[in-house]
């Protein structure tokens, strides 16, 4: 397995980034942080757009940036997905799509253009000016032009974040499947929690300008201290499996390293693997096992780490015994409930979302 | 229709500026897209220079232009260097006064035509393989067109119409650097006014169609972009 190897240190106004990561190329790599965390900024030194005063950088053994070398943009063998698509305006999508594909001998074409447009769903769009496409449109068009060129890596820097939230409902399966029919290791930059947990294998996450914290996102998600559980989208990811269905009651028990719970009926048949992302803000916290509660999912846990999240509410830290989830709640009821790491407890989980 | 001497005056005005359009174009598209491009402290003085000839009177570049060009000028030395004599009163230093007339016309819509290029184009380019040549020639040539349609019709039509510089550099000698313009003068100056209003009347139309389509396409380009 190929790595990328990156190490930059340059001073923005403003701001200065200071690098130095071995990501393991396979899958979906997050390059999560707040707006201003330089995210963006290291994704286009890795692309050669922009150029930091001292950096080293190398694909596997290919190395791209030293102190004597810097191989321009047009010859790595990386595809990119702008934010704003950059579709070329006076090219129709079908030479839009061509365009790098033109450009690289045909002995390095490892992608069938045929498998793209049927990936993306934009066969009966080739025809067709760019200014004629939806945001959605667009944005598919621009990912199938860069996987055109048969990249090594891609860089996809927040593709949905110029969308709305039905665009970008309508583009996210086609990255799933993206991730799941081809070979391409793809580093993706976003500040939106939700498209991190549907997609990222591993998480890296950024703020000012350095790397906090690098790791599973199942992992890194249940961290009370990190830039993850500052927003109200705050919250775990749990795999996993599929343990039963109950058919009375249309429900289906899914079940992970601790613990089972009781989802609504899903697809999934027994065994399947599932991803479900569970609200710091849907959890509540009880000393005793509560009964006549309406809440199904009452799990024991203990208490592992306390944080302040808001001047009112803190971020608790519950591990279910093999998996971690968070908690919202207020300072006083902290108090109130005398929580401090190691005590036990009892987690009520009032939703939960499944990924896939 | 026109007299033998008019119509002298006609084709060598039109072989004047169409010469001169190609030369600017090939002149002006480097120096426009580094104009649009360069962050340089030389970028003002160099807008400056090319943008001269909008507010001088022609008069004032015709007379500097000829004595430049003039046995002791430096552009005269250096075309009595390569043989080819000296350029006043010749066809050739007519060319050289209306580049240099005719410059701020064509520069300008280029400029402004690459300066509407977002750079997140260029950048889609090359990370879809395109060296820096190619991505100029195949995304900012094609983008730009509009401000090309532009600068050649000025370049063309704002060449037709210059007179004084030609008078300064060129003189009026018939079929060398006797152009339209200068024609009409001396018309008017020999008290032939319909032979003045034969050449005047074709100005008058050609000026005015030309900026009529121009304004025409400029509106089409507004409206489905380039």
């Amino acid at each position: 397995m190929t790595a990328l190897a990156a190490r930059f240190q340059h001073g923005y106004p403003g701001f200065s980034l200071d690098v130095d990561v071995r990501l393991p190329l396979r899958g979906v790599t997050a390059l999560f942080g707040p707006s201003g965390s330089g995210k963006s900024t290291l994704l286009r030194l890795i692309a050669g757009l922009e150029k930091a005063g001292d950096g080293h950088l190398a694909l596997g053994e290919a190395v791209w940036q030293d102190a004597n070398n810097f191989v321009p943009t047009h010859a790595r063998p990386l595809g990119y997905v702008f934010q704003d698509a950059w579709l070329f305006p006076h090219l129709d999508v079908q030479r839009n799509i061509e365009y790098g594909l033109r450009r690289i001998p045909p002995t390095s074409r490892r992608v069938s253009l045929e498998g793209i447009i049927d990936l993306l769903g934009i066969a009966s769009l080739m025809q067709r000016m760019p200014d004629r496409l939806s945001g959605g449109e667009r944005q598919r068009v621009a990912i199938a032009r860069a996987l055109a060129v048969s990249p090594s890596l891609l860089l996809m820097d927040e593709p949905l974040a110029a969308l709305d939230q039905a665009r970008k409902q309508e583009v996210l399966p086609y990255l799933e499947r993206l991730h799941d029919a081809l070979e391409i290791p793809v580093l993706y930059v976003s500040h939106a929690i939700d498209e991190v947990a549907r997609l990222a294998d591993h998480l890296l996450v950024l703020d000012a300008g350095r790397i906090v914290a690098q790791g599973s996102p199942a992992e890194l998600m249940a961290r009370v201290d990190l830039p993850l559980a500052r927003g109200d989208e705050a919250g775990a990811l749990i795999e996993a499996t599929v343990a039963g269905h109950d058919d009375t009651y249309q429900l289906t028990d899914v079940a992970f390293p601790g613990g089972q719970m009781s989802l609504p009926r899903q697809a999934a048949g027994i065994g399947q693997q599932v991803r479900m992302r569970v609200l710091a803000r849907d959890v509540s916290i009880t000393l005793a096992a509560q009964t006549g509660t309406s809440i199904i999912n009452i799990l024991p846990a203990t208490v592992t780490h306390i944080a302040e999240a808001t001047p009112s509410q803190s971020l608790a830290g519950l591990d279910l015994g093999g998996t971690s989830i968070l908690a919202r709640i207020t300072h006083k009821s902290v108090d109130a409930l005398g929580l401090k790491p190691g005590l036990a407890v009892y987690a009520q989980i009032k939703g939960v979302a499944i990924l896939k | 229709m026109f007299g033998a001497d008019n119509l002298a005056a006609i084709l060598l005005t039109v072989k004047l500026a169409s010469v001169v359009t190609v030369l600017l174009l090939l002149i002006g598209t480097p120096i426009a897209w580094w104009l649009a491009n360069t962050r340089s402290w030389l970028k003002p003085p160099v807008e400056a220079i090319v943008s001269l000839p909008i507010v001088l009177p022609p008069s004032v570049l015709g007379f500097y232009l000829l004595v430049s060009m003039g046995p002791n000028g430096p552009i005269g030395h250096f075309t009595q260097a390569l043989g080819l004599g000296t350029l006043p009163f010749t066809f050739a230093g007519l060319v050289v006064a209306s580049v240099f007339y005719s410059m701020p016309f064509v520069v300008q819509p280029i400029q402004n035509a690459f300066a509407a290029i977002n750079p997140g184009l260029l950048e889609a380019a090359a990370t879809l393989r395109a060296r820096p040549w190619d991505r100029f020639v195949t995304v900012a040539l094609p983008l730009a067109r509009p401000g090309f349609v532009t600068a050649a019709v000025l370049g063309f039509a704002h060449t037709v119409g210059e007179f004084g510089v030609v008078l300064m550099v060129g003189g009026n000698i018939p079929g060398q650097t006797r152009v339209v313009s200068v024609q009409i003068y001396d018309h008017v100056e020999a008290l032939e006014y319909a032979q003045a209003h034969e050449l005047a009347i074709v100005l008058m139309g050609f000026s005015f169609v030309t900026l009529l389509l121009l304004y025409a396409f400029n509106r089409r380009v507004a409206r489905i972009g380039p």
